[in-house]
């Protein structure tokens, strides 16, 4: 695969880069008639570049919330967060949607490509919104589909691509604007096993290359993957800990039984 | 993002649901179509009375013999007997407004040449009625003032009578016989008697009579509402042969007047009112036995109803506008709802709230203005239709299309800015979670 053409390759596997996310205190009520949750109770978290996270934790223990408040989705009820240097708390809502835009790429479980709307526009849309000129639009779209190897199905639809098509499509859509980090909720929930290890192949290529990633799973052997991993647990950061060997998942695919996508 | 990108999507989100993007489009179509076809009907309308008013002259003025009011039952003009050649001389005389004036009164009549017969209006009157009419002949000559002082029996007569008694034929030299119908009550009997010394003259009124035709009257067509129908369904004779041969009356139904120019038109009438009061013995505060019409008070009159009809029509078709607008609204709700997902992906990757509305903004906004567009060809093409079948004027100013595309462009905006609005203020979270 070719490598990646971005600014944060220069962090390149330097686990002690500035940090690019630096989360301290953060609370987050939600209230709901009468009753107040506490889905955040204090998480101090700081991200490096060039990192790769796994965080963990059972439904409810805030690890949903928190990826949300990472991904400005979500404002923190208080506390501080600052990502690549600026302090996302104050931001309005258009700015929100600025950095969500450029600092930020999203893949979701349920892949969330539009449907009818081919890999190719699918991968654009994020530059179009970015205001990127029209010539440089479809060209930094072709080059983030062939990173992550779909250089050939360009022109197909949703429904023709397999799940683990698509997803690649959708990392490729989170990689075309070249954000700082990439986000990703529970990215193999939707997928086999063979698929899912297929996807954290391409993760820790990408990350080898310099790029951020944060990922929610569930899974633990999916999250032995990244380089470290986060416990949740009642809205707290119960556990941070390196993982020591990960294993290399273009090795384990070798290890797989081959089956069909279908 | 640029203009064409949203443009796209817009177009591609659009033919998604072909059939309900149609049918929503179909209440624009039918509104702008029914705004263009009937402001159409009622400008040609407009515009036809505008140019028989011009064709008539605007410094005409119309002096007819009154109404009579009887403990308040009013009767229509012509009812009085007061108006009489006199009163003809004295206006001519002493009212310095008026450039010319020529009497007039008429009565029905069937008329026959050869094989063919035709039931039309005669009017008896002098040579100057056409100068003041501004009225040529498209054939022979008007007739001539001797015609008139030697009672002649002598017609000019209208396109439709021609048309109706000639046909292909030379009606010019030709003899028309034409007899007065006996309904007429101010032909009775009685009225010959009351006219001594001509009873000689006075044939019985049922009796035809010859007339040789002079000339044929160039088409007027149909006047302006109120204004006596078909113009060229009229004979034209001199007003004594009129009144000695046929009518036996002396009074005139009307004195057709006209002023030195269009402004001094008020003053004439100013002045031919006070002359008759003061001639008919009126005394103040007693109701006119004649009335004065003045051809500009007529022709804005006209022009006020013709466009009031007008904005009546358009008000009544932007209804449908309206309701086409409502569609937009309701589909674009659903839409919304529909593609909550998607709304939530856009902002995940970075769209504004202000990119989310001018998206679903601008759907609406295609929506209504290709309606708008479809709608002008298709109110162009019933303009057309009522024309041909209908025989209606009509004219479609080309502000009524850019009224219609503006407006059909505003109701677009109007309608869609709600549901945009909701669109663009879904939370992402939420949006995203949808199913």
């Amino acid at each position: 695969m070719v490598t990646i053409p971005q600014q944060n390759a220069v962090g390149a596997g330097s686990q002690s880069g500035a940090p690019i996310i630096r989360v301290r205190d953060v609370h987050k009520y939600y209230d709901l008639g009468e009753t107040r949750v506490h889905a955040l109770r204090g998480v101090a978290l700081e991200i490096r570049r060039g990192e790769f996270l796994a965080i963990m934790g059972a439904s409810g223990s805030g690890k949903s919330t928190f990826m949300n408040i990472v991904g400005c989705l979500d404002r923190p009820t208080s506390g501080e967060y600052i990502l690549d240097e600026t302090d996302v708390a104050g931001l309005s809502k258009e700015q929100l949607a600025a950095i969500r835009n450029r600092k930020i790429g999203f893949v979701f479980q349920g892949f969330n490509l539009l449907s009818r709307t081919t890999a190719l526009e699918n991968v654009e849309l994020p530059t179009l919104y970015a205001r990127i000129p029209k010539e440089d639009r479809e060209k930094r779209a072709v080059e983030a589909l062939e990173l992550v190897g779909l250089g050939d199905r360009i022109h197909h639809y949703p429904s023709q691509l397999s799940g683990g098509q698509q997803q690649r499509v959708a990392i490729a859509r989170a990689l075309v604007n070249q954000p700082a980090i990439l986000l990703a909720d529970e990215p193999t929930g939707n997928l086999d096993s063979r698929t899912s290890v297929e996807i954290m192949g391409i993760f820790q290529k990408l990350n080898a290359d310099g790029l951020t990633i944060m990922m929610v799973t569930h899974e633990h052997d999916i999250a032995e993957f990244a380089k470290r991993n986060i416990f949740f647990r009642d809205g707290k950061i119960r556990r941070d800990e390196l993982v020591a060997n990960s294993p290399s998942a273009a090795e384990v695919l070798k290890t797989m039984p081959i089956v069909d996508e279908d | 993002m640029d203009f064409a990108a949203i443009l796209r999507i817009a177009m591609r989100a659009l033919a998604r649901n072909k059939l309900r993007s149609i049918l929503t489009s179909l209440g624009i179509i039918i509104g702008v179509g029914a705004v263009i076809a009937m402001v159409g009907v009622g400008q040609g309308a407009r515009q036809q009375i505008q140019d028989q008013i011009s064709a008539m002259g605007s410094n005409i003025l119309f002096v007819g013999s009154g109404s009579v009011n009887r403990g308040g039952t009013r009767t229509g003009w012509g009812n009085t007997k007061t108006l009489v050649q006199a009163d003809l001389q004295a206006i001519l005389r002493e009212c310095p407004a008026v450039k010319a004036a020529a009497p007039g009164s008429n009565t029905s009549a069937q008329v026959v040449f050869q094989n063919n017969n035709w039931s039309t209006r005669v009017t008896g009157t002098t040579p100057e009625y056409f100068d003041i009419r501004v009225w040529p002949v498209q054939q022979g000559t008007i007739f001539k003032e001797a015609d008139v002082e030697s009672t002649e029996n002598v017609a000019v007569i209208g396109e439709t009578v021609r048309k109706n008694l000639f046909g292909d034929a030379n009606p010019i030299g030709q003899t028309i016989r034409m007899s007065v119908r006996t309904s007429g009550t101010s032909t009775s009997s009685s009225t010959s008697t009351s006219s001594p010394g001509s009873t000689t003259q006075t044939t019985t009124p049922s009796t035809a009579q010859p007339f040789r035709v002079v000339g044929v009257l160039a088409s007027k067509g149909y006047s302006a509402g109120g204004m006596g129908g078909d113009q060229d369904d009229y004979i034209f004779i001199p007003i004594t042969t009129l009144q000695k041969k046929i009518t036996g009356d002396t009074w005139l139904q009307f004195i057709q007047v006209s002023a030195v120019s269009r402004e001094a038109s008020f003053a004439a009438q100013e002045q031919i009112e006070a002359l008759l009061r003061e001639r008919h013995r009126i005394r103040p505060g007693q109701d006119d036995d004649f009335m004065v019409r003045n051809l500009a008070d007529f022709a804005e009159l006209q022009d006020q109803q013709a466009k009031v009809l007008t904005y009546l029509l358009g008000f009544v078709a932007s209804i449908s506008l309206i309701v086409g607008g409502i569609g937009i609204m309701n589909i674009m709700l659903v839409s919304v709802t529909e593609r909550t997902r998607e709304i939530g992906i856009r902002m995940a990757i970075g769209a504004t709230e202000a990119d989310v509305q001018r998206q679903f903004l601008i759907e609406a906004i295609v929506l209504s203005g290709i309606g708008g567009a479809v709608g002008i060809v298709l109110g162009i093409i019933t303009s057309y239709v009522i024309t041909n079948v209908f025989g209606w004027a009509v004219l479609i100013p080309p502000e009524a299309i850019v009224i219609a595309v503006g407006f059909s462009v505003a109701v677009g905006v109007f309608f869609g800015y709600y549901p945009a609005r909701k669109a663009a203020r879904l939370d992402p979270i939420e949006a995203l979670r949808y199913e």
